[in-house]
């Protein structure tokens, strides 16, 4: 019997870290199962690289931290962390890069910043975008789909030497349709042109479905939409982020495809390509860096969506989910602080209610 | 009745089936009664009787003390055999004086106060001196002098008295009976109340989950124009004054005032059937309903117990523990206080005694908060428990209070829905204690300094005075030196200044 003095509650709800950490795995099931399938036994490889990598240096760290290992490993949260970034690398990399992508996401980004919860940007994608910064041609060498056991896959020896070897085959690769529209764009061909290109980019159908050119676990918007479903109704996330992110980038795709329709691609490109699912719906609702309130949600994720659609309409880099999350990471702080809901009884300002029988 | 919506809330697995459908039983005599002279808010009855003295059923035992505070009565006839420290029901486990009786079985009544006929005619003063005499506080748990709280309506202008039977803590079904067996009793007693506060309705708000209460107490309060019963939505906190007040009539208390301030007094379904008992018949209160249930409790009931019976008697009454419980609670597993044993009291605020089994409590050690949001949304008072703990885990409690740690009702909804398992409310409790000392000690040490300050200044004139009158002396001793002038005194110290000293 304990009779160690603690305030209430005596009952508590069956819920644990872990827990949320297992059903956000288990919600991403379906659409990295489907690209590993898609992408064959080098995107098995370098997911398995990436996701060990994170567990072996969160390992590290915490024991440095004289912290016990195994209660921070069986949090999950490392695996998560290397399935989020093994999700966003092209599913054909060499193994260093789930190995250094993991040193910066768990090392760097989590734990010299105090470990789980402490963390401002989300490391995943910290992992990801130094990467992508240091290694710009791998991280965008894209290949088609070649599905497992189809003719042209890779055999389980071609993929050891393409993850392990180094051996990228240079005939398989392909643009993302952000990219191709992107390139074509800057030899001034307009988009209107360059989207009609259906044998250079798939169909928004195929893109819907996931048949096309991605990353490792982005390119099903379907299957994460699914994924994401799952989440909303197992309360682990809230509507607010994905909406927030989607809607205003849908919204602005659509404005300014309006407006000049050879230089703007449409908001359904915009919703369909990319990270655009992936980010929405298990990126920016990564609970640690963003806003702890529904309306700082929403203002965050109207952030995300801008950013994301700024940066790949104006800036050097066709796709700008990564990027869009960590700048807005930066600002939760300060968005947490300005969005703390109204206190009961007191106005926003924290005054206490004027004294009136009506409804305030 | 349109209801109006209640910021968060939690929907925690109410556990109630246990003893829902139990009804009310008596539990006979234990062979002794351990009456606490403090069962209340405010200053400790004073016992009236010594170690030896014959008591009847029902009689004055202690007196009450102060503005704010309650009478004890026996609870059977018997003997005094002892007034000494006995450990209190408190989380502390700290003693308190205790007067012990022995009943000498016979259960004799004491000449009660007569019954007031027809309560409805009587001035108000008279029935605040009833129920003040009777003893009643209040039941629901915050176990404030119910009389105290009837003379609001002399202070202020209100229209409603809402009875509380929302009953929204977990386990809990003492009221949810006590609605069901004694409708007409809690419905009588809630006019009497509202009649004495000068309130010309009454609403008795239940929640939704004890369909059987509402239908009697609609039943009950069907031919009485200005009762009405209102089923309220499940959500806990619902039975925190402040909510129930805001889902009933849409007025939000705003922060340090008391819902009488909006015109609502409200007092809990058991308290009402007290003061009927004690109007009607005189009778004062010496028995209480306590839900006895959890895992680890044999046979969970709803008991009418003696106020002043062992706990462990009680649950020895509900067939024991049949496994060994992992925590012992007074009240409801959400608000309810630790128990630091069997061997303390029932009191009049005591509603529930659980013994919780571990897979009921379901704790796990404290991970990191992974700033998930939830106690965020579900915070009935529009709190931030992330923001305020992290605070207070640095001992940073100016930047808590600025948050809002003073305008926590410590409902738990934050701790049972936190995936990290972080104890949230203690975090809370104890920056609400640490914050109530340090304005005490700030307020003490702003009037020591008032008062060192009158203090110089005082002597300072009195010093200017004395020179004054030094230098008329020396200029009247120069022109005529017989004058003689009565030396000016300085003044005498005052009161506060002795205090000061």
């Amino acid at each position: 019997m304990t009779l160690a003095t603690t305030s209430g509650p005596f009952t508590h709800k069956a819920n644990s870290v872990q827990k949320v950490m297992t059903t956000v795995l288990l919600a991403l099931l379906p659409a990295t199962a489907f690209d590993i399938y898609l992408f064959g036994w080098p995107a098995l490889f370098l997911f398995i690289v990436t996701i060990a990598s994170c567990v072996a240096v969160e390992a590290v760290c915490v024991s440095y931290a004289d912290r016990p290992a195994k209660v921070s490993l069986s949090d999950n949260s490392a695996v998560l962390t290397g399935w989020l970034m093994a999700a966003s690398l092209p599913p054909w990399s060499p193994w260093w890069i789930g190995l250094l992508g993991a040193i910066f996401a768990i090392a760097l980004a989590k734990h010299a910043f105090g470990g789980l919860g402490q963390n401002v940007f989300n490391p995943a994608m910290v992992g990801r975008t130094v990467l992508l910064v240091s290694f710009p041609v791998i991280m965008t060498s894209w290949v088609l789909p070649h599905p497992l056991f189809s003719a042209g896959a890779p055999s389980f020896a071609d993929a050891i030497a393409i993850t392990f070897g180094g051996h990228m085959p240079d005939t398989v690769s392909a643009a993302s349709a952000l990219g191709y529209v992107k390139t074509e764009l800057s030899r001034g061909i307009p988009v209107t042109q360059s989207m009609a290109q259906v044998a250079q980019v798939p169909d928004l159908m195929d893109m819907a479905l996931g048949y096309r050119a991605g990353s490792m676990g982005e390119t099903s918007a379907i299957l994460i939409l699914f994924g994401g479903l799952f989440l909303l109704y197992k309360r682990i996330i809230s509507w607010h982020i994905p909406v927030g992110v989607m809607a205003t980038l849908f919204l602005m795709g659509t404005i300014f495809h309006l407006v000049d329709p050879a230089r703007f691609t449409t908001g359904q490109f915009h919703l369909m390509s990319g990270a655009t699912f992936l980010g929405a719906f298990f990126i920016a609702t990564d609970y640690v860096t963003s806003p702890v309130s529904k309306t700082g949600q929403l203002i965050f994720a109207a952030g995300v969506g801008l950013l994301a659609w700024l940066i790949r309409t104006f800036a050097g880099y066709p796709e700008g989910m990564a990027f869009a999350v960590l700048l807005m990471n930066g600002l939760t702080p300060i968005i947490d602080q300005y969005t703390r809901p109204r206190v009961f009884g007191r106005s926003r300002t924290g005054e206490p209610l004027p004294l009136t029988k009506e409804k305030p | 009745m349109k209801l109006f919506q209640v910021r968060g809330g939690i929907h925690p697995d109410y556990r109630k089936e246990g003893t829902s459908e139990k009804p009310i039983v008596s539990m006979p005599l234990p062979t002794a009664l351990y009456i606490p002279l403090q069962q209340h808010i405010g200053a400790p009855a004073e016992a009236l009787v010594a170690e030896g003295a014959l008591v009847k059923k029902g009689q004055m035992i202690a007196r009450s003390q102060g503005a704010v505070s309650a009478p004890q009565h026996a609870a059977t006839s018997g003997r005094i055999s002892a007034i000494a420290q006995i450990p209190a029901p408190h989380p502390s486990g700290l003693s308190q004086l205790t007067i012990i009786l022995e009943p000498d079985g016979k259960d004799e009544w004491v000449e009660l106060p007569p019954p007031i006929a027809d309560p409805f005619t009587v001035d108000a003063h008279t029935i605040h001196l009833r129920v003040a005499e009777s003893g009643i506080v209040g039941m629901g748990g915050a176990a404030f002098p119910s009389a105290v709280k009837l003379t609001l309506g002399t202070q202020k202008k209100l229209d409603t008295l809402l009875l509380n039977g929302a009953e929204c803590e977990p386990y809990l079904t003492c009221d949810d009976r006590l609605m069901r067996e004694y409708a007409d009793e809690v419905i009588d007693g809630a006019r009497i109340m509202a009649h004495a506060l000068g309130a010309p309705r009454v609403l008795i708000a239940i929640e939704q989950n004890k369909p059987d209460a509402i239908a009697i107490m609609t039943k009950a309060a069907a031919s009485i124009a200005a009762v009405e019963v209102v089923s309220v939505p499940v959500q806990y906190p619902m039975g925190s004054e402040r909510h129930l007040v805001q889902a009933v009539t849409g007025r939000e208390t705003p922060a340090r005032k008391l819902t009488a301030d909006l015109g609502v007094v409200v007092h809990n379904v058991a308290t009402a059937r007290a003061v009927h008992h004690a109007v009607r018949f005189g009778r004062p209160l010496i028995s209480r309903i306590v839900t006895v249930s959890g895992g680890a409790i044999r046979d969970p009931n709803n008991v009418e117990a003696a106020i002043g019976t062992k706990v462990s008697d009680l649950v020895e009454f509900c067939g024991g523990f049949s496994v060994r419980p992992e925590r012992l609670v007074n009240g409801g597993p959400m608000m309810g206080q630790p128990l630091p044993s069997l061997d303390v009291p029932v009191v009049k605020g005591m509603s529930g005694i659980l013994g919780l089994t571990a897979d009921e409590i379901n704790d796990s050690p404290t991970n990191p908060c992974i700033r998930c949001g939830t106690c965020v949304t579900i915070c009935p008072c529009g709190l931030s428990p992330v923001d305020m703990s992290s605070f207070i885990r640095k001992d940073n409690l100016e930047s808590a209070a600025k948050l809002g740690v003073m305008d926590c009702v410590s409902c738990g909804s934050c701790s049972w829905v936190c995936p990290s398992h972080i104890p949230l409310v203690h975090y809370f409790n104890y920056a609400k204690g640490m914050l109530n000392d340090l304005d005490r000690e700030k307020r003490k040490n702003d009037r020591v300094k008032t008062l060192v300050e009158a203090h110089m200044i005082r002597i300072e004139k009195a010093a200017e005075a004395k020179k004054a009158a030094l230098a008329a002396k020396k200029s009247a001793t120069a022109a005529s030196p017989a004058a003689t002038e009565p030396h000016p005194a300085s003044p005498a110290p005052t009161a506060e200044e002795k205090v000061n000293a």
